[in-house]
């Protein structure tokens, strides 16, 4: 391949920088659309709330605006609400992200199987609840989950299981949200399928040559190929559950009720900065959030070398 | 025998006629498949029949599953509940005319000649019979309630036009971070990908000052215009979709004198057409979702709501009003279901096996 190249480049005696420089150009004209939109509706509004995180910014007295200095970083080290909203958040994510990834990619194989029957009317079945309406999700499972009348306990009742008060109970609401998120999966299985679709079916026929059983298939051929994508889940479903919030917002109107159970970081976030328009302090803690998630991303981006496989190489 | 101790080495096992053998992985797999399937749609059942419950049934302490209400029986012009009653006899249907503490005086539908009778027992313990009876008024009442109608138009229109965008744009950007060797472009990436992680409340405020500024309040253009300056989720799909793209079909492409716009629409698109639908449809329930974005933007705005704010109305009422909550989600989710049904096919059959070897 290598040596094709060049050989047209040493009949034609063109310099390399020519051939570069086109790519550049081609390469920057692709990018442009995202390279415009990326200057008015995300570095600069990023950069404006970077400035009101030094100040006290209250969007009802615009013009009493002045320089906080450091005092909105240091509230942060005193906030007792800042400590429980990044409890809650962490203890959300260490909870939901092993389901965002494992359900995902056991449904896209289930409805990929050749042996199951009717796969097509699965996939759109098992799709079908994440299109549903965030507000509509909350009301069904609010039902499900109700305490007396819902049919999860109901169901444990089966199993003389006394279950518990979901959403009331400060103990089980995250558990209850998670199960909630479960039912939103549909978006990962597709994205999921879409990569094991894509696996060549010559790499199976292959291997059933060398004798690999199906578990082995998987582990050797599945996997490492459909890799990008559980990577790409991997990011989407940690930043998900960083920044979560409709769901917690209309479970418990807004308030973090149970007790401050759903007082995610998104929330605290949301009102401090447009419940009781401390803007200034808002920025600050959507700066904080920002940074944090940007530090973890970062380090799965290092880590990747280690466990993704790329089939256009690098 | 010889060829079954190859096939079945070392263990012993229970010996499947070969037809058995061939046919269990599809029992497994679809009974499974079946049992996973029901417990995930069984919300979606306990809305269904939720939709056609009145309130009463709703709150009917025995719960049925079925939109049911007991039985009455109208007995010299006065109606009885209905009972299941165990008696000697068995358990028998009886009309509870004069309910008493350990005995009670009942009447047989069956037999109304036969007049009162006397049965031992407590009738509270005793189940009411019911009947199979749905209502259909939650749903003219919850379409007039919200006008439904006006929500799905409105959210249509802008699900469609930020479809649009998103597919044109990302598409672009996508090819050139996925093939393109520009200075810096890796760092360009991780921005892009910094832009996913970035609350969206960081920019919010900034953001919603310069829409209103231009004069974009209380219009849609805040909900789609920005779509056509491509998402980065869109295009770290797209991305790392093109990426698993071997690279030696467009480098044959190029030699060829194929231009970049020729790559992507002759060798890249082609290839990628399940991610480009799924892209399409997550944009397009993603418009359909949304939650925040019309609620800053079309506040005050009634005429121009999406179905999801529209619906929150539904939420404040749900303890008191279930039933009109669930016949308007199960409107409100047709018209995605019935869609998704339609691409399906598309997206099944747009799947092209790469041509690693070609």
């Amino acid at each position: 391949m290598a040596k094709k190249v060049e050989q047209p480049q040493g009949k034609q005696a063109k310099p390399r920088n020519n051939l570069m420089r086109r790519e550049i150009r081609w390469g920057l004209l692709f990018l442009s659309p995202w390279l415009i939109g990326f200057f008015i509706f995300t570095l600069l509004p990023t950069l404006a709330s970077l400035v009101f995180s030094f100040t006290n910014y209250n969007p009802l007295h615009p013009d009493q605006i002045s320089f906080a200095g450091l005092s909105n970083y240091a509230r942060l080290f005193t906030d007792p609400f800042f400590r429980q909203a990044i409890g809650v958040t962490l203890r959300f994510v260490l909870i939901s992200v092993p389901f965002a990834i494992i359900i995902p990619l056991g449904l896209a194989l289930l409805v990929n199987s050749e042996h199951l029957l009717g796969k097509n009317l699965y996939r759109t079945l098992f799709f079908m609840p994440s299109m549903i309406p965030v507000v509509v999700n909350v009301m069904v499972w609010r039902g499900i989950m109700s305490t007396e009348t819902g049919w999860l306990n109901r169901m444990l009742g089966v199993f003389s299981i006394q279950g518990p008060s979901w959403f009331q109970d400060e103990r089980w609401v995250l558990p209850a949200l998670t199960l909630m998120g479960v039912w939103g999966v549909g978006n990962a299985m597709i994205i999921m399928l879409a990569g094991l679709q894509n696996v060549p079916t010559e790499l199976y026929d292959a291997a059933k040559v060398d004798g690999a059983t199906s578990i082995q298939r998987f582990r050797h051929v599945t996997l490492p190929i459909i890799s990008p994508i559980i990577f790409y889940q991997l990011v989407l479903a940690l930043i998900g559950s960083f920044q979560y919030f409709t769901q917690a917002y209309i479970v418990s109107n807004g308030r973090g009720d149970p007790n401050g159970s759903t007082m995610f970081y998104n929330l605290y976030l949301y009102r401090t900065a447009f419940n009781f328009l401390d803007m200034g302090y808002g920025a600050t803690l959507a700066w904080v959030m920002f940074v944090v998630v940007l530090l973890i991303t970062i380090f799965l981006f290092r880590t990747q070398q280690r466990w993704v496989y790329y089939a256009g190489g690098e | 025998m010889a060829s079954q101790t190859l096939s079945v080495p070392a263990k012993p096992r229970f010996q499947l006629t070969p037809r058995l053998r061939k046919l269990l992985p599809y029992i497994t797999i679809s009974t499974l498949g079946l049992v996973i399937l029901l417990l995930f749609l069984a919300p979606l059942g306990y809305m269904s029949l939720t939709a056609f419950k009145t309130i009463v049934q709703v709150r009917d302490p025995h719960s049925q599953w079925l939109p049911a209400s007991p039985i009455n029986y109208t007995y010299q012009g006065v109606e009885y509940p209905l009972l299941l009653v165990p008696t000697e006899d068995g358990v028998q249907e009886l009309a509870l005319v004069k309910p008493g503490r350990e005995e009670s005086d009942y009447v047989d539908p069956q037999n109304p000649e036969a007049g009162i009778f006397t049965v031992v027992g407590r009738w509270r313990t005793f189940e009411p019979v019911y009947e199979f009876n749905p209502t259909t008024a939650n749903f003219p009442t919850s379409w007039e309630q919200v006008n439904l109608g006006r929500l799905f138009r409105n959210t249509i229109i802008i699900a469609t036009l930020g479809t649009i965008g998103t597919l044109l744009s990302s598409v672009l950007v996508a090819y050139g971070f996925a093939r393109f060797r520009v200075p810096g472009i890796s760092i360009l990436f991780i921005i892009l990908i910094s832009t996913i992680i970035l609350p969206r409340q960081v920019t919010l405020i900034p953001t919603y000052i310069f829409f209103r500024t231009i004069g974009w309040g209380g219009t849609w253009l805040p909900l789609i215009v920005p779509h056509f300056f491509a998402n980065a989720y869109n295009v770290f799909l797209l991305r790392q979709y093109f990426r698993s793209i071997p690279r030696d079909l467009d480098e044959a492409a190029t030699l060829d004198g194929a231009t970049p716009w020729q790559v992507l629409w002759h060798v890249i698109l082609p290839q990628s057409i399940p991610a480009l639908i799924a892209v399409g449809l997550f944009h397009f329930f993603f418009a359909w979702n949304d939650f925040f974005e019309p609620l800053v933007y079309l506040q005050g705005r009634e005429d121009l709501y999406t179905i999801s704010i529209g619906m929150t109305q539904f939420n404040n009422i749900f303890n008191t009003q279930p039933g009109l909550a669930m016949a308007a989600s199960m409107m409100a989710i047709a018209l995605p279901l019935i869609m998704f049904f339609l691409a399906q096919r598309v997206f099944v059959q747009g799947i092209v096996v790469t041509g690693v070897e070609k």
